[in-house]
């Protein structure tokens, strides 16, 4: 009994999984507009823009958003001069120690958060290094490095590596080869790699709770107003704000990417 | 006859050229040692440190760390709060595994079997939009959904069913005031957020079952729910042994979600978050996190015993 067609269990089940994965989302953007200050009620008793004026106007919303937004700049930065030094080494060649190094750029990501920032703190408690920004950026762009190689090195597996060696073939020598053959072929993959890489770092909250000390970034801001709520429709015009700091990068990756056999993201 | 090939004067670069060519180990080393001495001394040393933090006391008077080697920490993880903590963290990270499987099977088998052109594409899309949307405004979305005064308990007014949803909440060891204050709300959280990672390993390893298999089974006699038992689901196993490695990792790390959705009970994570922060027990925070770590090399060695990584 073959067939192509699902039945209908499946797809009612299949379709009712996307929608529990996107309904929740939608809410933010309903609350964002209520009346009420003081509680969730739903429905809403009423509907208003004051509160994205409100939150303008709310000066303790500003520094944090400088701060993530340097942050997340910086790390993506380092994040793709690392991860494109990598993933130029590991196309390379198979060497000692291959397996090795790529468990080393996945390792801070496939363990929980909690641990990377751990570590990170009982590192900076030892060497007595204080809190800062740069203590916030080494962690972020550790963690981002792994981003950018995934999406350089599944371009790289659908790269003929021929092209590289017939560039030098024609006389080009290496840094004509990487200017002139391996950039505008990772290109895209490597943008697409930063714009994921900086969503992460932007958004993230976990590694940066242990490595912030007194300074907020955007998320921890938020964190704090979800623990002891004082405006909440300001919070959520926030979370709109750092929803779209993240879903815009995530859509500009996709269409980089998308007439690949691999697509940005599917390893975060 | 033939004529003498033309060559450019060589530069340094031409020069450097050659030398990679000669030596291409040369190459190898200057493209790894920025990222290698990063990731070697940020992360390795880092999670050195952590190993050693774990190794040391706290002085219980002046509550100043002792740089000297003792098990003392680790022994204070086997008293019966700690203990506490540890297991409601496994058993949430089982539950909320459980739970993520469910779900996500049919997404995934949808997408991998049927899906074609553009809904592959809003399949894709739709798995890929939440699990890199930011993880804080979907953890503040539940909670508003969650509220005592929230979507849920209206949509259970008009419904009708507000029955059915206090019969839920009054559960004994799950239930609660409200669903925000009950493990009924973190354990929905938990699978919502993780969801996605379960997702998208599955759909890859229902996408590598080749459909010659399902045709075989059926020309052999199968029915369908003979063929998904004994055909795709087997193929399936890796790929959700894949996911749960995540699904499971990610939740015992977690120390968000129970902070915002839930009873106040601690779990690891938030353990180690509040030990080396208001309690400034760094060396007990450290040996808590070693926890995980040790849970998910088990689990590990586990799965690779069971062959889920010979599919991959």
């Amino acid at each position: 009994m073959h067939s192509d067609r699902a039945s209908f269990g499946l797809r009612a089940a299949a379709l009712g999984g996307l929608l529990f994965l996107h309904l929740p989302i939608l809410i933010i953007f309903l609350y964002a507009f209520t009346t009420e200050e003081k509680s969730y009620a739903f429905p809403p008793p009423g509907l208003t823009t004051e509160w994205f004026a409100v939150a303008w106007n709310r000066a303790d919303i500003w520094p944090p958003l400088y701060l993530s937004l340097w942050v997340a700049t910086i790390s993506t930065l380092l994040a793709m001069i690392l991860g494109t030094l990598v993933s130029a080494a590991m196309a390379q060649t198979r060497f000692f120690g291959r397996e090795q190094i790529s468990l080393l750029i996945l390792l801070p990501i496939a363990l929980p958060g909690v641990i990377t920032g751990m570590s990170l703190r009982s590192a900076f408690s030892i060497m007595d290094i204080p809190f800062s920004t740069l203590t916030i950026i080494l962690g972020h762009a550790t963690f981002c490095i792994v981003i950018v190689y995934n999406n350089a090195v599944a371009r790289f597996r659908r790269l003929s590596g021929g092209i590289l060696e017939a560039s030098a073939d024609l006389g080009a020598n290496s840094f004509q080869t990487f200017r002139h053959v391996f950039l505008p072929n990772l290109g895209s993959a490597l943008l697409a790699g930063g714009m994921l890489a900086f969503a992460l770092s932007f958004d993230e909250v976990i590694v940066t709770t242990f490595t912030a000390g007194q300074q907020s970034t955007l998320p921890i801001w938020m964190l704090q107003e979800l623990v002891r709520p004082r405006q909440r429709p300001v919070t959520n015009v926030v979370a709109i704000v750092v929803f779209m700091a993240t879903f815009l990068p995530i859509l500009i990756a996709y269409y980089l990417t998308r007439n690949g056999s691999e697509t940005a993201g599917a390893g975060k | 006859m033939t004529a003498p090939a033309v060559l450019p004067a060589r530069g340094l670069a031409d020069r450097l050229t050659a030398l990679f060519w000669r030596h291409p180990r040369v190459l190898l080393s200057l493209l790894l040692a920025p990222p290698l001495l990063w990731l070697g001394v940020v992360y390795l040393g880092s999670l050195a440190a952590l190993l050693l933090q774990s190794f040391y006391s706290i002085d219980e008077f002046s509550g100043v760390v002792k740089e000297e080697f003792t098990l003392k920490t680790y022994a204070e993880l086997f008293r019966a709060q700690n203990l506490d903590i540890i297991l409601r963290t496994v058993l949430m990270s089982a539950a909320v595994t459980l739970g993520c499987a469910l779900i996500a099977f049919p997404i995934a088998y949808y997408a991998a079997r049927f899906a074609k052109g553009r809904w592959k594409a809003v399949f894709y899309l739709g798995v890929m939009l939440p699990l890199w949307s930011s993880y804080l405004v979907k953890v503040y979305a539940w909670k508003l959904i969650l509220a005592k005064e929230g979507i849920i308990t209206w949509a259970a007014d008009a419904l009708h069913l507000s029955m059915v949803l206090n019969a839920i909440l009054s559960i004994p060891g799950i239930g609660g005031n409200s669903l925000s204050t009950s493990w009924i709300g973190t354990f929905l959280v938990f699978v919502y957020i993780w969801l996605p990672y379960m997702i998208l390993p599955m759909q890859a390893a229902l996408e590598r079952v080749p459909s010659s298999m399902l045709e075989a089974s059926a020309d052999l006699g199968a029915s369908r729910a003979q063929t998904f038992r004994t055909v795709v689901f087997p193929l399936a196993m890796p790929g959700i042994i894949a996911g749960s490695i995540f699904t499971f990792s990610l939740t015992m790390g977690d120390y968000i979600i129970p902070q915002i959705v839930g009873t106040s009970a601690r779990f690891i994570g938030l353990a180690v978050y509040q030990l080396q922060g208001t309690a400034g027990n760094i060396p007990l925070a450290a040996a808590f996190a070693v926890v995980p770590i040790v849970i998910m090399l088990v689990y590990l060695t586990v799965a690779k015993r069971m062959g889920a990584f010979d599919a991959l």
